[in-house]
């Protein structure tokens, strides 16, 4: 027996409109491969390894065709490190010769000079490079030892190569956010965009979640910062939580988690968000028979999401409708309950109810880890902090140290 | 910064070439490759008119032919005046 | 459903196309991303 589909209101706002889902993902993310050449610390997929169940060549096309069918405007590509699956060009030379663009997100490892060239001259692709340090130090610290030469390499390239719209992806730590000018800087020394998106404790960020998401007075550096040089500055609308701060940062500021947006991870599986890659935001498998068509219009999970939601004990805060009570992966992944405050809430809501958790929980761990096993060449010097922590957030210098 | 042009609905219009456009329940979604930017259109008869701009002389004609009553007309070149600002239609050579 | 007191949206009443005269019926949207990673 299905859900009872809510009323869809006409006209209104295009948010309201989102919340009771769509014909097709706007934000379509696609993880090709778990296999990656570095090992950073706060990686939202685990990604390191290849899975052995990881589509074909033949069914990624199947994949691609439907989303043509779907219209589908264009989709955002990652992993792992989408350009070590060998057929790669192939995939986005065919996405992109059936109506479907494709936005790549990558450490820069394989564009060369030829590569780069390659994309300039190659209408609908949008490519994004990765750092998360304005200078080697900081960067390598979580991406490993010559990550950094690797993105700069890249952005060399492809500035050379006369790419456009090069954005240059970071991921705002407690580490990094006092470089935000010198990222500006760098950004438009290669001719690039500058995109800042959130730390969220999925995958190994789960690890390190505590020790390096922003604090509290970061927040409101960051956000006075967005504020001041946001019109040249993408987010991938990842702040929304900091819109109860004052002024909404542009974008949707809302949760978009099976609505809007969705994950097809390496194995065909489909989750409500890459950063909700866990049994409970799984949607279904592309290979189940009416491929991803059917799991986004059709899924148990996603007919739950699009459903309205309950805010909780959010709803009666002031702020409410600026933050729509933050993001869902942040709030799971910290063992929050999904109807209550964002981990990070401004008002410090987050932190009470963190402080509040049981003393023995365990927070959600996905049933995926692709991490690699073995050390890394070029391994990121923060992996000296304990990898199962006992509790987050636990100050007690015994912590990790405790019998299990 | 360019002027805000009055839209001239007495020329031939079309969506432009880098635009796809994607009906859904509510109406439809519109997304220009060349400027990244997405519109949505709130209403099924909006959709008709921009998907039949291209089969009129004049944007006029097209919202004529598409049943755009005299009280809704203001609204509707409005509309029109916000894609064609957005660049999400062009005037056809 | 969401409250939106703000607005002056009008709930569906019968005649909803023309209500629609009253509002705009283009809304852009910002998109870079939606929370994604990319």
């Amino acid at each position: 027996m299905t859900a009872v589909v809510p009323e869809r209101p006409v006209g209104g706002r295009l948010i309201d409109q989102f919340e009771y889902g769509l014909d097709a993902p706007i934000c379509l993310t696609w993880e090709l491969t778990y296999a990656c050449n570095l090992a950073c610390v706060h990686c939202l997929s685990s990604s390191g390894r290849r899975d052995p169940r990881e589509l074909s060549t033949a069914e990624a096309e199947r994949v691609i065709d439907e989303l043509q069918r779907m219209q589908v405007f264009y989709v955002n590509v990652g992993g792992g490190e989408p350009t070590v699956r060998p057929d790669f060009w192939h995939l986005l030379d065919y996405a992109i010769g059936h109506d479907v663009g494709v936005k790549f997100s990558t450490n820069g490892i394989k564009l060369d000079r030829a590569r780069a060239q390659q994309l300039a001259g190659t209408d609908y692709v949008d490519v994004q490079i990765s750092l998360d340090g304005a200078t080697a130090e900081v960067n390598d610290a979580v991406r490993g030892a010559g990550s950094f030469a690797t993105a700069t390499r890249a952005l060399e390239n492809l500035a050379e190569a006369g790419m456009r719209d090069v954005k240059v992806s970071v991921v705002v730590t407690r580490e990094n956010v006092g470089q935000l000018d010198e990222f500006k800087a760098l950004t438009d020394r290669f001719g690039a965009q500058l995109r800042l998106t959130r730390f969220r404790p999925s995958g190994r960020g789960a690890e390190v979640w505590d020790r390096l998401h922003p604090t509290q007075a970061q927040q409101r550096e960051l956000y006075a910062w967005l504020l001041a040089n946001g019109d040249r500055v993408l987010t991938g609308d990842s702040f929304f939580h900091l819109s109860a701060l004052g002024e909404a940062l542009p974008g949707l500021n809302l949760c978009g988690a099976g609505r809007v947006v969705c994950l097809i991870d390496p194995v065909g599986d489909v989750y409500a968000c890459p950063f909700a890659i866990h049994e409970n935001f799984l949607a279904g498998n592309v290979r189940s028979p009416g491929g991803f068509q059917q799991v986004w219009q059709s899924s148990e999970l996603f007919a739950e999401l699009r459903s309205p939601q309950t805010g909780g004990a959010c709803t009666k805060c002031a702020h409410f409708d600026a933050c729509r009570g933050g993001c869902m992966a942040a709030k799971f992944f910290t063992g929050l309950p999904l109807d209550g405050p964002d981990p990070e809430c401004v008002q410090g809501y987050g932190e009470t109810a963190l402080a509040a958790r049981a003393g023995d929980l365990v927070t959600p761990r996905s049933h995926l880890d692709h991490s690699h096993r073995g050390p890394v060449r070029g391994q990121p010097t923060l992996l000296g902090i304990p990898s199962m922590p006992a509790k987050i957030c636990d100050e007690s210098p015994l912590a990790g140290l405790r019998p299990a | 910064m360019t002027a805000v042009v009055e839209f001239d609905a007495e020329l031939p219009w079309q969506r432009a070439r880098s635009v796809a456009l994607r009906p859904e329940p509510f109406g439809a979604l519109v997304y220009s490759f060349s400027t990244r930017k997405l519109s949505f259109l709130k209403s099924k008869q909006l959709v008709a008119v921009v998907e039949s701009l291209g089969e009129h002389p004049t944007a006029s004609a097209a919202l004529t032919a598409c049943g755009v009553s005299d009280a809704q007309r203001p609204a509707y070149l409005k509309a029109l005046a916000d894609l064609a600002r957005s660049a999400m239609l062009e005037v056809r050579a | 459903m969401p409250e939106t007191p703000q607005d002056d949206v009008l709930e569906a009443p019968p005649a909803a196309e023309e209500q629609l005269v009253e509002e705009s019926l283009v809304e852009e949207v910002s998109i870079d991303g939606m929370c994604g990673v990319y």
